[in-house]
């Protein structure tokens, strides 16, 4: 079978980090990514089933992998080589299309009893990461026992199937899972005036799943790009403005002050920050009110961060990771109601990953929004 | 004897003319045989004692008003109000004619005995004038002698303490004035009337009001049916003022109203900037090189420099006519006399009207000419110097020369950056504008601290801005910026051009390819009076 994988090659790794740098996406070229011709995994135990995937999305946790700028936290929770792809839309051997919640819990790892948080429902925040039967891996697409969405043929848990509406399309179907996550990110956002940075896909989302869950809520919201701005005020933002100009925006909705230094006396309740830089958090810190919270939903890395006002304003800080099972029905409603698999805007064959990996790296220059690998042409597909 | 304004039709032989471009300069070649240019009449000659014509002013009053003199009594409250640094443009050299007038008014008042004098900057919601500035319209003397004793102060349109309500309109509009001014047994009233929007009730009731006061006139509506607000006949926005000034007489409230004019000596009759006074068919080899050189040299240097040389000219104007009495009798009569320098009958309307805009505006000086001043200059000023019917047409074109750089003076104008950024990155439409922002920005806390405590432009002035070009906005079918920084013109809602060809290729597409052109050669300042 074909697949897309990722070794450790510490000089590779290196060198990617390097192109990185200079090119977002870079990475892929000469970094530890290849296609390969791979045995297909083997099923790990009972309730496994082979996934042939139809699409499978580039996320921002991806491209941060293959630039090589991801946290080293995430070493102990992955395993090498692995294939990425955790936004997968795919079909069983019986021909039922199933999107893939891809984060690995107790049940996955076949770990009984299951430990207090999965039991409760909240898979995201499993306490058994790292430990099972599976070789580590906090997703599928991180997870070498598992396989990834960028091959011809990848493993799930019964446990992490959904299955695809009938007038859901893949394209619509390949946006669920991106959607659940800000569909999870929207939940833990209170009511009043919500700052949402960045409007890559996880940002666009975000602002959807907002406006769903608080029709009234006021959300100003920043994008850099013309289509960007026209998605984000189409999606449910009151306000789309230049990264730039949010200070200023925010100052001027909330009737703030400002001291000499610029820094505002008030600010927004929420931030709901995706794009999760340094420069994202230190905005987030600016205008967040005394007392407001800072939503991570873009993940962040190893930042350098004046966190006074943290501390001055009584901020909070909140880390929101990937989603719970019941944000995926959530998710498929938003998706459908809003046709988000609009959002989709080019397909590639594996391949061509190096030409995806540099569309997803500068989607918003070029005017895209999702990139995704299409593997429903791939001859291994239907062989395995 | 100065040459009187004219229009030049354009043929083959005709020079390029010029244009002014922001802190630079341009010139055009513009098309024969269908372009006019209007060309202001030369300075008219300049009272040559200016202090005694003070004297004789405040001696025999206009109207029913009583000589300054016999309306001073010992124990008065008597509170002087002069225009701001909006007016004259660029500034007038030493000594300006507003500390002259003070002058001889304090003289007339310290010889009837009267100790209890107020001297207010009457800037209603533009920025307070720094100590320099201030000292540059009264005078150093005047200024010692009062400011430091804190008699000598910028109206605050925002102390809510001091300012008096007089009563409404018959159209219901509220009239609130300075209290200090309301309160006084007599208010004198300094003006410069650069052009015929000046003076009259609008000092009083707009220069020492409030927004509660100004939110009247200072509206879309009334601007879309001022034709023009340079006609006070013909301008809403006067009747307005006028109306309160009726408030004002009810409740008491006495002005004695001196008003002054100016001729259009702009940029003086030698050195480097007097060629730009010059009609282009005259320029003798030598303004020709010292024109090539100045631009030369301007284009060479940063923005900053270039700023900084045009903000430091003093223009050496000449005062033509002191008026002082009853305000609308003085006003008349002044009014006359702007015009007289100023109005220059022409024929017809054009498809499209072309303008250089210069470095300065009412707003920005000594500061940065931004986008929504650039607006507020070509739409609502140079459009707007007309009687009787707009030079351009309904559905015609304007084509602006001037680099529109995305760039604010963030003292002066704090809410201009969030206008444009917010505002106008929603709508430009004047009315959308008024009804869902203009509230939030004129009751902004921040805005209001800076506009009392620093030298900030209200909160609420950026959208007086925008109104005043409403008329324009309504009239024009097209507007283009020559030379404009093409975001900053795409913000405004306006189109970019490179060049002046590449723009009337552009009007074409409204106006077809022989339209009529007509261009307003100004500075110095001329008004189309068109039938």
């Amino acid at each position: 079978m074909k697949a897309l994988v990722f070794s450790r090659k510490p000089m590779k790794f290196a060198a990617a980090m390097v192109a990185g740098r200079l090119a977002p996406g870079a990475g892929a070229k000469v970094g530890p990514l290849a296609l390969r011709d791979v045995d297909p995994p083997e099923l790990p135990g009972p309730g496994w089933v082979r996934v042939r995937p139809r699409l499978s999305g580039i996320c921002g946790s991806d491209l941060a992998t293959i630039d090589g700028t991801s946290s080293r936290w995430f070493e102990p929770i992955v395993s090498f080589p692995f294939t990425p792809g955790h936004e997968v839309v795919g079909e069983l051997d019986d021909g039922r299309r199933v999107i893939i919640v891809p984060v690995l819990s107790c049940v996955a790892r076949g770990i009984s009893p299951v430990c207090g948080s999965c039991a409760d429902g909240r898979i995201n925040h499993c306490e058994r990461i790292g430990f099972g039967q599976l070789e580590p891996g906090l997703q599928c697409g991180f997870c070498e026992s598992t396989g990834g969405g960028w091959s011809t043929l990848m493993l799930a848990h019964e446990h992490q199937l959904v299955t695809v509406p009938d007038d859901l399309s893949d394209e619509a179907a390949v946006l669920v899972e991106p959607t659940a996550c800000a569909v999870h990110a929207a939940a833990q956002v209170d009511s009043g005036s919500v700052a949402v940075i960045g409007a890559g896909t996880l940002g666009l989302l975000t602002i959807a799943a907002l406006r769903s869950a608080h029709p009234s809520m006021e959300i100003l919201a920043t994008a850099k790009h013309p289509h960007q701005r026209a998605l984000a005020g189409e999606l449910g933002a009151d306000l789309v403005v230049n990264p730039g100009e949010l200070e200023r925006s925010v100052r001027v909705r909330t009737g703030s002050m400002r001291l000499d230094s610029g820094q505002l006396t008030g600010g927004v309740a929420s931030v709901v920050d995706c794009v999760g830089s340094a420069d994202s958090i230190a905005q987030a810190l600016r205008i967040a009110a005394p007392g407001a919270t800072i939503h991570a939903v873009g993940m962040p890395g190893v930042t350098t961060v004046d966190l006074t006002p943290l501390w001055q304003r009584e901020i909070a800080l909140r880390g929101t990771y990937a989603y719970a099972r019941a944000d995926f029905d959530t998710a498929i409603e938003l998706v459908r109601t809003l046709d988000l698999g609009r959002l989709v805007s080019a397909t590639y064959p594996l391949r061509r990953y190096e030409d995806a990996i540099a569309h997803a790296a500068s989607a918003g220059t070029r005017g895209a929004v999702k990139i995704a690998f299409d593997l429903r042409p791939e001859k291994e597909r239907d062989s395995i | 004897m100065p040459r009187p304004g004219f229009v030049l039709e354009v043929d083959r032989s005709t020079p390029p003319i010029l244009f002014h471009h922001g802190e630079s300069l341009r010139l055009e070649k513009l098309p024969a045989g269908r372009t006019r240019v209007l060309y202001p009449g030369e300075p008219l000659d300049a009272l040559e004692d200016v202090d005694g014509e003070i004297r004789r002013a405040l001696d025999n009053p206009l109207g029913d008003s009583q000589p300054l003199r016999s309306l001073l009594t010992p124990g008065m409250k008597l509170t002087i109000a002069f225009d701001d640094i909006s007016l004259p443009l660029p500034p007038m050299r030493r000594p300006d004619i507003r500390q002259r007038v003070i002058e001889a008014v304090l003289d007339l008042a310290a010889a009837a005995g009267v100790d209890d004098v107020h001297l207010i900057a009457a800037l209603a919601l533009h920025r307070r004038m720094t100590e320099a500035e201030l000292r540059h319209a009264v005078g150093d003397r005047v200024y010692d002698a009062f400011a430091p004793q804190g008699l000598l102060y910028n109206h605050d349109a925002e102390d809510l303490d001091n300012l008096a309500f007089l009563g409404t309109t018959r159209h219901g509009e509220e009239v609130e004035i300075n209290k200090r001014a309301a309160d006084s047994d007599l208010i004198v009233y300094v003006n410069i009337n650069l052009v015929s929007m000046d003076g009259g009730w609008k000092s009083t009731a707009t220069g020492l009001s409030s927004y509660r006061s100004l939110r009247h006139h200072h509206n879309v509506k009334t601007m879309q049916q001022s034709r023009s607000f340079m006609d006070r006949h013909a301008s809403e926005l006067h009747s307005s003022n006028w109306r309160m000034g009726e408030v004002l007489k009810d409740a008491g409230v006495k002005v004695f109203q001196i008003e002054t004019t100016l001729n259009n000596d702009t940029f003086g009759t030698s050195g480097p900037m007097s060629v730009l006074q010059k009609r282009e068919w005259e320029w003798t080899a030598r303004d020709r090189a010292t024109f090539i050189g100045m631009k030369a040299g301007l284009d060479r240097l940063p923005i900053k420099a270039r700023r900084k040389i045009f903000n430091s000219w003093l223009a050496p104007y000449g005062v033509t006519s002191v008026q002082a009495g009853e305000v609308e009798a003085v006003h008349e009569v002044t009014t006359a006399n702007v015009f007289k320098q100023q109005l220059v009958p022409i024929e017809g309307q054009t498809d499209i009207l072309t303008m250089g805009l210069p470095y300065i505006c009412p707003y920005n000086v000594n500061s940065v000419m931004n986008p929504i001043l650039v607006m507020c200059l070509g739409l609502g000023y140079f459009f707007n110097m007309y009687r009787g019917q707009p030079l351009v047409r309904e559905g015609g074109v304007v084509i602006m020369s001037h680099p529109t750089p995305w760039e604010f003076n963030p003292v002066h104008h704090p809410s201009y950056i969030d206008f444009f950024e917010q505002v106008l990155a929603d709508t430009t439409d004047p009315l959308e504008i008024e009804a869902r922002y203009e509230k939030q920005y004129a009751e902004d806390e921040w805005y209001r601290h800076l506009y009392r405590t620093s030298y900030a432009y209200h909160g609420v002035h950026p959208f007086y801005m925008w109104y005043w070009g409403a008329h324009a906005l309504e009239h024009v079918g097209k507007v283009i910026i020559v030379g404009g920084e093409p975001r900053s013109v795409r913000r405004l809602g306006f189109t970019p051009a490179s060049t002046l060809n590449d723009a009337l290729e552009m009007a074409s597409d409204v106006v077809g390819r022989d339209a009529t052109i007509t261009h307003l050669h100004n500075p110095p300042i001329v008004m189309a009076d068109v039938t």
